[in-house]
């Protein structure tokens, strides 16, 4: 079913400053990094301070969009934080965050959980609310602070962001168009309740679990839309790290040119639930009015969901003073240490107080 | 109003007391104060103790009438008066039992101020005493007591080049002072370069230009100054006791490097004693961190604003200049058993005044001042004493 | 921290909300009841309204804090400030996104939203705002305007009007 007029709206993106190589992590558990991050495809992660987490990156991400878009929060009908790393495994990051904004207190919040796909959820539901008019903007976010296991291959990826989009039937910049999911019970990456960091099926993460649900979501989609490739000027891919939606891109037959502003992860590391909204907000900074866009998330579990968008004439009028581009989070950050990056990851074991 | 004199004089050593209990210091100080005077326990018509932080330090609150029991007079039914204003505690019990006996209410009092801080772990007597700044809106965000005082330095330095080593100076004179004074938490000498040098607390003062936690206490006993020398042959008179208010937070005052409440307890004193700086031989200045030394210097009115530094720096006020600062060993080298601070800078002044101070003696003090702060400033108390000839 | 305790200032701790004196117009942080601007302190009473502060503000002083606060231990060395507010205020908070000889006197600043402290690792966590360097390229966003603003206790106010 076609829907032209909800899309949107605003969007805002946090990334930490601080930044850790392959190498470096490497070195403290005798594996050649540099050669595991090109094999990857990753030049560096980001970090957060001590001091951030999902709460509070998803507040920084939503405090832009919202400036950006002039959007009084008192308007914000539903706001949901998708992540598999929310500070509470009960009491909601959406609470913190609608209140943190100044959306609170009549509004609908609930936070999300499907791996790496939680942000996506989250668009999907606001699209629903907003197109049958129960609200007048709808908030999702994806964000992680995810956390691999010392010496896990995890570690070498799992990085942290935030990516905020608001959902709406006015200015919108782009219009999405369709969205489809495609979902089955595939157990490639998980976490059990309790424990600290998560587990995975290895190589199973692979063709079975990323490549198939992405591949064949994507293929729902040309369905559905009656598009090829050819009719989407950027493409996005989920991206645990630079290699998978390279390779998926180029199999279902994109260019290198389509996907280059999507690709935001061998600059910042994999930022699980805000992997494909950071990709989709750096297209959103270059893109141009009449484009069409491509999105495909995915979350381990395992399922994909995918959007088709145009993007409108709203976009030259834009307010993209506020906030920083994507570009800069890409470029910038400050290297640390593998010591102090344990340290504020939390992976020092401290005596009792 | 009628004049009041200090008659008798008690101090514990300070220091990391760990065979000695809150109890027997707040009484050893206490009995002490009695004996160094003619006065008999069955004179006193109250006690005013001057205490910050016993239930956090010791789980005991209600602590006044405790000593007053442990001291034997739980059977004379005197009011026992606790007495908090942070790290000016003590002085505020001073001010408490000046008034008590001014007014008349009482004839004869005791005034005592005790801490026991080392029966908490460092961590936790830190926690402690940052509690005397604003919890809610300046130690929430990370703030504690000596980086408060440490933006107080850099403010300083920006406003008017005051120096790191001018910082430095005050702290190796209150170490030297410290060794030749037997009841100091510290009696080591330190160096200018190792006050510099010392390690980092919040920059820019480092562990040497803060003051130590101790434990111990000190009393005085006070009466009216016609019956003086009925109990003493060396009645000290307050010729002036003020205490003066400002606000809780750091970042709510007028000037971020003047206490006005030093400014205002100060010259409400000096006009009280009808006095001025120059008359003042001896000077107990409240320097729980070298910063506050310094602006003491320059709110009591001994220099002009923005030249603390300079003062600290030429040792003005070391010894070659009319007034010497600190002889006691001051906060610094003395010690901070918070409550018993202000106390005890008084009764360093009464031994100068009466010449019993021996190595640290000031020749020839006739008029002394005490000043002590509680926080970074919200209390100010300056007691000015004089020799009664 | 109790929890009330905390949660209570959230609309400040989260949203910078202050207020203003209608009758000087002074601007205060946190809320305040009665204004000490105004002459007669009386007339003030009944007369503060909430004023949410922009976030933006100056260094005009700090330090870098070797030994934590209870709690801020694993952030040593962090930088404290003192930071005076564009609408007038001065607060004190972290500032972070900085290393510490990119600090000084003027350092133009914005509010930012961070975890302050956790009371343990079974117990509640406390956001509130904490200050980062303001790239003249970004004139960031603003705190979420906040609908329940600052309570000037009303309550108090309409009796000290009666």
């Amino acid at each position: 079913m076609k829907h032209s007029e909800a899309g949107i709206v605003s969007y805002g993106v946090y990334v930490p400053r601080y930044r850790i190589t392959p190498a470096e992590i490497g070195q403290v558990w005798g594996v050649d990094g540099a050669a595991m991050g090109q094999g990857l495809n990753i030049e560096r992660k980001s970090v957060p301070a001590p001091d951030e987490d999902t709460v509070t990156i998803s507040t920084e991400a939503l405090r832009v969009a919202l400036a950006r878009g002039r959007i009084d929060p008192q308007e914000i009908g539903a706001l949901y934080v998708g992540s598999e790393s929310h500070p509470y495994a009960v009491k909601p990051t959406a609470t913190i965050v609608a209140h943190a904004v100044g959306a609170t207190p009549s509004l609908t919040a609930a936070d999300f959980e499907f791996a790496c796909k939680a942000g996506t959820a989250a668009i999907q539901t606001c699209l629903g609310l907003v197109r049958s008019e129960m609200i007048r903007y709808g908030v999702a976010i994806g964000t992680d602070t995810s956390q691999g296991a010392p010496g896990d291959a995890l570690e070498y990826s799992a990085s942290a962001g935030g990516g905020a989009l608001v959902i709406g039937r006015e200015n919108v910049l782009a219009t999405v168009n369709h969205t489809v999911s495609y979902t089955t019970d595939t157990p490639d990456f998980w976490r059990r309740e309790g424990q600290r960091y998560p587990s995975h099926g290895g190589r199973f993460t692979g063709e079975p679990a990323y490549f198939r649900h992405v591949s064949e979501c994507a293929k729902l989609m040309f369905k559905e839309a009656g598009t090829t490739t050819k009719d989407y000027a950027h493409a996005v891919f989920h991206q645990p790290n630079g290699k998978f939606p390279r390779r998926i891109g180029t199999q279902l037959g994109f260019t290198d040119d389509q996907l280059k502003y999507g690709m935001v992860t061998p600059r910042i590391g994999n930022t699980y639930s805000a992997a494909a909204l950071i990709g989709l907000a750096n297209v959103l900074d270059h893109a141009k009015a009449g484009e069409r866009i491509l999105v495909v998330g995915y979350g381990s579990g395992a399922g994909s969901d995918a959007f088709d968008l145009t993007v409108t004439d709203a976009v030259a009028g834009y307010d993209r003073s506020v906030g920083l581009p994507v570009q800069h989070y890409l470029d910038s950050g400050v290297e640390l240490s593998y010591s102090v990056y344990a340290k504020y990851r939390g992976k020092i074991h401290m005596g009792e107080a | 109003m009628r004049e009041v004199a200090i008659l008798g004089t008690g101090m514990t050593k300070f220091g990391e007391l760990w065979d000695r209990s809150f109890r027997e210091i707040g009484i050893e100080a206490g009995f002490q104060s009695l004996v160094d005077s003619k006065l008999s326990s069955h004179d006193l018509g109250a006690l005013y103790l001057g205490n910050m932080a016993s239930g956090a330090f010791l789980e005991q609150e209600h602590i006044a009438p405790l000593i007053l029991d442990y001291a034997g007079l739980a059977g004379h039914h005197l009011p026992a008066i606790r007495v908090e204003a942070g790290g000016a505690s003590g002085a505020l019990a001073l001010h408490e039992g000046y008034l008590a006996v001014a007014s008349g209410a009482y004839d004869f009092v005791a005034v005592g101020g005790a801490e026991k801080m080392t029966d908490v772990s460092d961590t936790e007597a830190s926690r402690i005493v940052d509690a005397t700044a604003d919890t809610e809106w300046e130690l929430v965000f990370g703030a504690t007591l000596p980086s408060l005082w440490a933006m107080v330095a850099r403010k300083h330095m920006h406003e008017y080049g005051t120096h790191r080593e001018d910082l430095a100076a005050l702290p190796a004179h209150d170490h030297l002072m410290a060794s030749k004074n037997p009841l100091a938490h510290f009696r080591n000498k330190v160096s200018v370069d190792q006050v510099v040098n010392s390690g980092m607390v919040a920059d820019p003062l480092g562990l040497l230009d803060c003051a130590p936690l101790s434990d111990g206490a000190a009393a005085v006993v006070l009466g009216p100054m016609e019956t003086a020398r009925k109990y003493t042959d060396t009645p000290i008179r307050i010729a002036a006791s003020q205490v003066a208010c400002d606000t809780m937070a750091l970042h709510h005052r007028r000037d971020l490097t003047t206490l006005d409440s030093t400014v205002f307890a100060a010259k409400r004193a000096f006009s009280q004693a009808r006095r001025k700086p120059a008359d003042i031989q001896v000077a107990e200045i409240d320097d729980a961190y070298s910063i506050a030394g310094l602006v003491a210097l320059e709110d009591l009115g001994f220099v002009a604003k923005g030249e603390g530094g300079a003062a600290m720096r030429d040792g003005r006020f070391f010894g070659k200049g009319t007034t010497l600062i600190n002889a006691s060993g001051g906060l610094k080298a003395q010690g901070r058993p918070f409550g018993a601070v202000g106390v005890a800078q008084v009764v360093e002044l009464v031994r100068q005044l009466r010449g019993e101070a021996k190595e640290r003696q000031v020749s020839g003090a006739q008029v002394g001042l005490a000043h002590n702060v509680g926080g970074t400033g919200a209390t100010s108390a300056v007691t000015i004493l004089e020799r009664a000839n | 921290m109790a929890i009330a305790r905390f949660w209570r200032e959230t609309p400040r701790r989260y949203n910078l909300g202050g207020s203003r004196c209608t009758v000087c117009a002074s601007v205060y942080f946190p809320p305040r009841t009665v204004c000490p601007t105004c002459s007669t302190h009386r007339q003030s009473i009944g007369k503060m309204e909430p004023l949410q502060l922009s976030g933006e503000g100056e260094v005009v002083s700090y330090t870098l804090v070797h030994e934590a606060a209870v709690g801020f231990e694993m952030q040593v060395p962090y930088v404290l400030a003192l930071v005076k507010t564009t609408e007038g205020p001065l607060l004190t908070g972290q500032v972070v996104n900085v290393l510490p000889d990119e600090m000084r006197v003027g350092l133009k600043v914005r509010a930012t939203f961070r975890k302050l402290r956790e009371e343990g690792p079974a117990g509640v966590i406390h956001y509130g705002y904490k200050f980062a360097p303001r790239d003249d390229l970004e004139p960031g966003p603003r705190p979420g305007r906040n609908a329940e603003a600052t309570p000037v206790h009303s309550s108090d106010a309409s009796r000290a009007r009666a």
